[in-house]
């Protein structure tokens, strides 16, 4: 029985819980965006230093592809090359295979066959890089050079590295897929099967573009992973800064000369030192430039759905 | 088995029908020992209450149930004498030939002019696609509100627009029976009117299967009912009456399709 002689407050009441859980809610947002603007801060801080260096000139570093800090090259397109072609083979090994996963997974796959290989992928993600590193120097380059002949290529190469990273980003790739195409409704999957659709037909030109923008998500990560990965090109990819974009050659990415120089004795304020903070500037200037250029393009192309 | 498969020579009198059509989810009998002729360009209601294999046994004709893993079917679904369940035959060719509509339009997420043109396609189309897409929309009455923005998104149309945009993409690859799954459930009730409108000038052409919640529009729009119910100790769904609409509506020949058509429960 409702109280009808009770008086009617609908004043507002304070409710303690309610902002503290916002206000750490908020502190969890603006945390990442606060570790961003700091690290672009040491980054461009420490840069600028190597920029003020009287040996460097910004034109030098921008233009030229030599990078022998020894004595006193500094031009980054010598590691930006091999950053490029690493995370190419990567991507190329990477998009079709996880997306072609992706799709089995999602259309054509039974549940019991699907809760038997998802979690097998994702297994992979969880292999240490290191391990990924040793894989490709150990196992696939060797394969590599019997198919190639050993005079055709080193010990060190891009090629073999680069599609190790392929592998390591697939599961990554294919799972975010995954994802975004069973979040396509299936109202979508019957239309198109109700026109006489094939499961191909209605995978790839229905339910696909659909899932365009997590598609292009998870491939604007896979990306970002590549260009970042520093373990198994380190290992595999060799340590001589050469400005080229054949995979059958050695080549030190950006990251795996980072590892290398700040690995040995370096002191504070040298030029050496202070040229990886460049390099590591440069590395997130590229990571933003491939995802915006993957953004206009999942932008181009997606079909919303909502 | 192979002579079964390709089209009898003389002309048929029934659009489709079943014959003794069960259709089972795992060991449970949705729907049980349906026998239907279906009238050529006609409109068949499906009545019935809820949860009585309406829409299972619709989605029975054009093979859709295919995509629920435990789904079986026994009997014959026969069309030209050929038994649409039979092995040989592909769903996929059997989708082309009977069109379905559903309850919520379902555009796809492309333009007007490609939410038609992509059946046809697949469908390989030959002609001209510019006419073929004047042509189905103007067949579900939709081409003079849409003819100046077929470029844009078919999400930009409002929910009656593209429901007709669904039936317009349905009549693109020329089928010969159309499915309606409840296709104005959703819709306000001028875009009912409009819908229901419709399906009179597309009997003229297409055979029309209904399934409808709504007495009052099957007794508007079809010329037969299949009336439906669960019954029996395993509460698999039946027809239990099948005649002229008329008929079901003033003097049903069953007790239970009175009681429910008269409102009386349901």
């Amino acid at each position: 029985m409702v109280n009808m002689n009770r008086p009617l407050d609908l004043r507002k009441k304070p409710r303690i819980g309610e902002s503290a859980i916002q206000a750490l809610l908020f502190f969890a947002g603006i945390l990442s965006v606060f570790t961003t603007l700091a690290i672009v801060f040491v980054l461009g801080k420490e840069a600028l230093l190597f920029f003020n260096d009287p040996e460097v000139t910004l034109a030098e570093f921008f233009t030229s592809t030599k990078w022998a800090p020894a004595i006193g090259d500094f031009g980054i397109w010598a590691l930006v090359s091999a950053t490029l072609t690493t995370s190419a083979i990567a991507i190329l090994v990477a998009v079709p295979l996880g997306m072609s996963a992706a799709i089995y997974l999602s259309e054509y796959a039974s549940p019991r066959a699907r809760s038997i290989l998802k979690p097998l992928l994702e297994i992979l993600a969880g292999i240490p890089t290191v391990v990924y590193g040793y894989f490709a120097l150990l196992f696939v380059t060797p394969i590599l050079r019997s198919l190639t002949g050993e005079d055709n290529l080193g010990v060190y190469n891009m090629l073999s590295a680069g599609l190790v990273m392929g592998i390591m980003i697939l599961p990554l790739i294919s799972s975010m897929s995954e994802d975004a195409l069973s979040a396509v409704p299936r109202s979508l999957r019957e239309a198109a099967y109700a026109m006489g659709a094939t499961p191909f037909e209605a995978s790839v030109q229905v339910v696909l573009p659909a899932a365009l923008s997590g598609i292009g998500a998870a491939v604007i990560v896979g990306i970002s992973r590549a260009v970042g990965e520093t373990m198994i090109v380190a290992v595999a990819s060799g340590a001589t800064s050469e400005f080229t974009f054949n995979p059958l050659q050695a080549a030190e990415t950006m990251t795996a000369h980072i590892a290398r120089i700040s690995g040995g004795d370096l002191s504070y304020n040298s030029i050496d030192y202070n040229s990886l903070f460049a390099i590591a500037l440069m590395l997130f200037l590229v990571t933003l430039v491939l995802n915006l250029v993957s953004q206009w393009v999942v932008a181009k192309f997606r079909e919303q759905y909502e | 088995m192979k002579e079964n498969s390709i089209m009898q020579p003389e002309a048929p009198q029934y659009a489709i029908e079943t014959r003794d059509l069960s259709i089972f989810y795992g060991n449970f009998e949705a729907v049980k020992g349906v026998n239907l002729k279906i009238e050529k360009q006609k409109i068949t209601a499906i009545i019935g209450p809820s949860g009585c294999g309406k829409s299972t046994l619709l989605r029975a004709f054009n093979r859709m149930n295919d995509f629920v893993p435990t789904s079986r079917v026994q009997g014959e679904i026969l069309m030209h004498g050929t038994n649409l369940y039979s092995r040989d035959i592909d769903p996929v060719e059997v989708r082309r030939k009977i069109g379905m509509v559903f309850q919520k339009p379902n555009p796809f997420p492309k333009t007007i002019y490609d939410n038609i043109a992509w059946g046809a396609k697949i469908n390989g189309f030959k002609g001209k696609m510019d006419d073929l897409v004047e042509q189905s929309l103007r067949g579900a009455a939709l081409w003079d509100e849409v003819k100046d923005k077929l470029k844009q998104s078919a999400y930009a149309l409002s929910g009656g627009q593209q429901q007709r945009l669904c039936i317009a993409r349905t009549i693109a690859i020329q089928p010969e029976i159309i499915l309606m799954d409840e296709p104005a459930s959703a819709l306000d009730p001028i875009s009912t009117l409009r819908i229901e409108e419709l399906m009179q000038e597309l009997k003229k052409n297409y055979t029309i299967l209904i399934v409808t919640h709504n007495m009052q529009q099957a007794a508007r729009v079809s010329d037969f009912t299949a009336m439906m119910m669960l019954y029996g100790e395993t509460r698999s769904g039946t027809v239990i009456e099948y005649d002229d609409t008329k008929k079901i509506f003033t003097r049903p020949g069953d007790k239970r399709t009175e009681d429910y058509v008269t409102g009386r429960f349901g």
